[in-house]
């Protein structure tokens, strides 16, 4: 018997989608495997009713491990699931995409002495064991993991388990009261989800002109505004992580592993390197173009159309030569 | 009050990385540096020491890896480290996360630091998870791609950004921080630190030194086995062009917008 255990992540009422993509993946690969998959959550007992967490069997999920604990940090979820595997036994831990999951899953690892992959883009049986992808050196070469011992930890990129719809809301709730360790109770959540500068929408847009570091400093997002403005209609501007921590520009606007996954029609990277966790949220889109002054930049490996130059002089020329064919 | 800084020998950035066809690891030869991401955590223990809200007496180097490695624990005293400690021992080759955890943590429990800092991710084995394994064996609060820290009473109170937004989280002293590369500008190591770092005491251990159980580290004591290196499905190359002509540059793009009705 191998049964898949996956941590279900929540925030304002709703569950996380790779969450539940976890749930479907967990469910479809365990089956495989002669297994079932079951959920954790962990929160405040009025943020995780009972019809919100039986709608986990939705997606594939047999039973629910409910316990009340605090919600958004790591290690009292590390807590419930060892209780949780010491007296059920699962064989796999499997989390979707998200920093939350990187750290139970590592926490867990050391905690039962599991053997843990990251980045996971495809789960496989065989053989009557799960086997995992993740991707590395930059993307160009996939490793595959297998595990040894009791338990194998599986952490999914973002966006890599699709969520799909098996079955009906009728997961079993199993309570549980866990004595967390000292050590988790060292943390305590202070405010969660602050969203930092203006409220933008880009998740519809058709055209998005993204900025990162090499764009200098907070005004150099203006030349991207300028350049989202020729466009016109459905054009926005996006970001990524570091000029977003920076200040440069609104948490809103990110892309990426803790940001929004977007698929627009263009996306137009500007000075941006290219790093797994920005790639991960814009690889979707239907036409990349990218602008760095660096040849070496992995944006280029995945880019459609790529131009090794300063953005200081493309930028402005770029938005004057569209406003012009625009209105001739 | 005592800092340990976790840091990290890895292939310079410039340099192709590879796995090696023999033996399935990363091939970790030829010019080798400091993990970039290690010198924000230095710093932030610099910067906690020169802020004054808490005593800070020592801030120790920590590096797990093979001889080599010293050159990483001299880079990390000579921008601001009192001395390093390197565990180095031929049975840990080929350690997964889990058990290069489990060894830093012994290596760790050695010196009892109250505040464990590194940086948010290697550069070679794009892991930022080696902090929360680090956590659970000492028995610590973690938290990891902080930003921003700030000392605040017998605590730290820290800000990340997570799923939803940035979260601020106060965590209570001793405890295991991975700080993300916005959290400080690395200091240039002055050309007097540079030369000094040499001397500043290193202590090298072996596994059995700190104590650790053979059967759980090396290649035989991960739990996880990498290996079977597959190709990716192959993408169309785009099209890479430099720019020589700025005119031309943006004529061409235009050209490429147009042709796929794009504008
Ligand atoms: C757990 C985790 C989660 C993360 N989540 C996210 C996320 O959600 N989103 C995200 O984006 N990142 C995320 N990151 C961070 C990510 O790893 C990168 O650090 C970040 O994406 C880099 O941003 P950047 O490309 O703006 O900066 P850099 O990597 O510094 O790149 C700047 C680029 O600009 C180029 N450049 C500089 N000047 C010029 C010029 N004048 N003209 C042209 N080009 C120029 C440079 O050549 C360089 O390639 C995460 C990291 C971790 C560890």
């Amino acid at each position: 018997m191998s049964d898949v255990l996956v941590y279900v992540l929540h925030y304002d009422g709703a569950f996380n989608k790779n969450s539940l993509g976890a749930i479907s993946e967990g469910a479809a690969r365990a089956a495989e495997v002669g297994g079932a998959c079951d959920a954790v959550v962990v929160g405040a007992g009025a943020s995780l009713g009972d019809d919100l967490c039986r709608s986990l069997g939705r997606y594939g999920a047999r039973r629910v491990f409910r316990a009340e604990g605090p919600e958004g940090l790591a290690q009292p979820v590390v807590d419930v699931m060892d209780r949780v595997i010491s007296e059920h036994g699962h064989r796999y831990a499997i989390f979707g995409g998200g920093l939350l999951g990187f750290e139970i899953g590592a926490g867990l690892a050391a905690r039962r002495r599991a053997g843990v992959t990251m980045e996971v883009t495809a789960v496989r049986a065989q053989d009557g064991e799960l086997v995992a992808d993740r991707p590395i050196l930059g993307d160009t070469k996939i490793s595959v993991s297998r595990y040894r011992g009791e338990l194998g930890i599986i952490i999914g990129r973002i966006n890599a388990f699709e969520v799909r719809e098996v079955g009906g809301d009728q997961a079993e709730v199993v309570d549980l009261s866990v004595e967390y360790s000292p050590w988790s109770m060292q943390a305590e959540m202070v405010t969660r989800g602050e969203q930092r500068g203006a409220d933008i929408d880009i998740e519809g847009a058709d055209v998005l002109v993204a900025g990162g570091r090499g764009l200098g400093n907070a005004e150099g997002f203006q030349m991207a505004e300028q350049l989202a403005g020729a466009f016109g209609g459905n054009a926005a501007v996006a970001a990524t992580r570091a000029v977003v921590d920076a200040g440069w520009y609104p948490y809103a606007a990110q892309i990426g592993q803790t940001g929004k996954t977007v698929s627009p029609k263009l996306y137009l990277a500007a000075g941006i390197s290219g790093a797994i966790q920005h790639k991960v949220g814009m690889q979707s889109s239907e036409n990349i173009v990218a602008i760095n002054k660096d040849p070496n930049a992995p944006i280029f490996e995945f880019s459609d159309l790529g131009v090794v130059g300063d953005l200081n002089k493309i930028l402005p020329k770029l938005t004057e030569a569209i406003r012009t064919r625009k209105a001739g | 009050m005592k800092i340990c800084v976790l840091v990290k020998e890895v292939p310079d950035a410039a340099v192709e990385k590879r796995i090696d066809p023999s033996t399935g690891r990363m091939d970790r030869s030829g010019e080798r540096n400091l993990n970039p991401y290690d010198t924000h955590a230095i710093e932030a223990a610099m910067q906690l020491r020169e802020g004054g809200a808490l005593q800070v007496d020592e801030i120790v180097a920590v590096t797990m890896g093979p001889e080599s490695a010293v050159r990483a624990l001299h880079k990390a005293v000579s921008l601001g480290a009192d001395r390093s400690l390197h565990l180095s021992d031929g049975s840990l080759a080929g350690s997964d996360v889990a058990a290069t955890g489990y060894a830093l943590a012994k290596a760790l429990e050695r010196e009892s630091p109250d505040l464990v800092l590194l940086g948010q991710q290697s550069d070679d084995g794009e892991c930022y998870t080696i902090g929360a394994v680090v956590a659970d064996h000492l028995r610590m609060p973690s938290l990891t791609q902080v930003v921003k820290l700030e000392v605040d009473g017998d605590a730290l109170r820290l800000e990340r950004q997570a799923e939803y937004g940035y979260d601020t989280v106060r965590v209570k002293l001793p405890a295991v921080i991975s700080v993300g590369d916005a959290i400080n500008e690395p200091r240039y190591p002055s050309l007097k630190a540079i030369m000094g770092a040499k001397k500043k005491p290193l202590e090298m251990v072996s596994a059995v030194d700190v104590g650790i159980d053979a059967s759980l580290v090396g290649a035989d004591g991960s739990r996880v086995h990498c290996g079977e290196f597959k190709e990716p499905p192959a993408k169309a190359a785009g099209q890479v062009f430099e720019d020589e002509n700025t005119d031309e540059t943006v004529a061409k793009i235009v050209d490429w917008l147009v042709e796929r009705k794009l504008i």
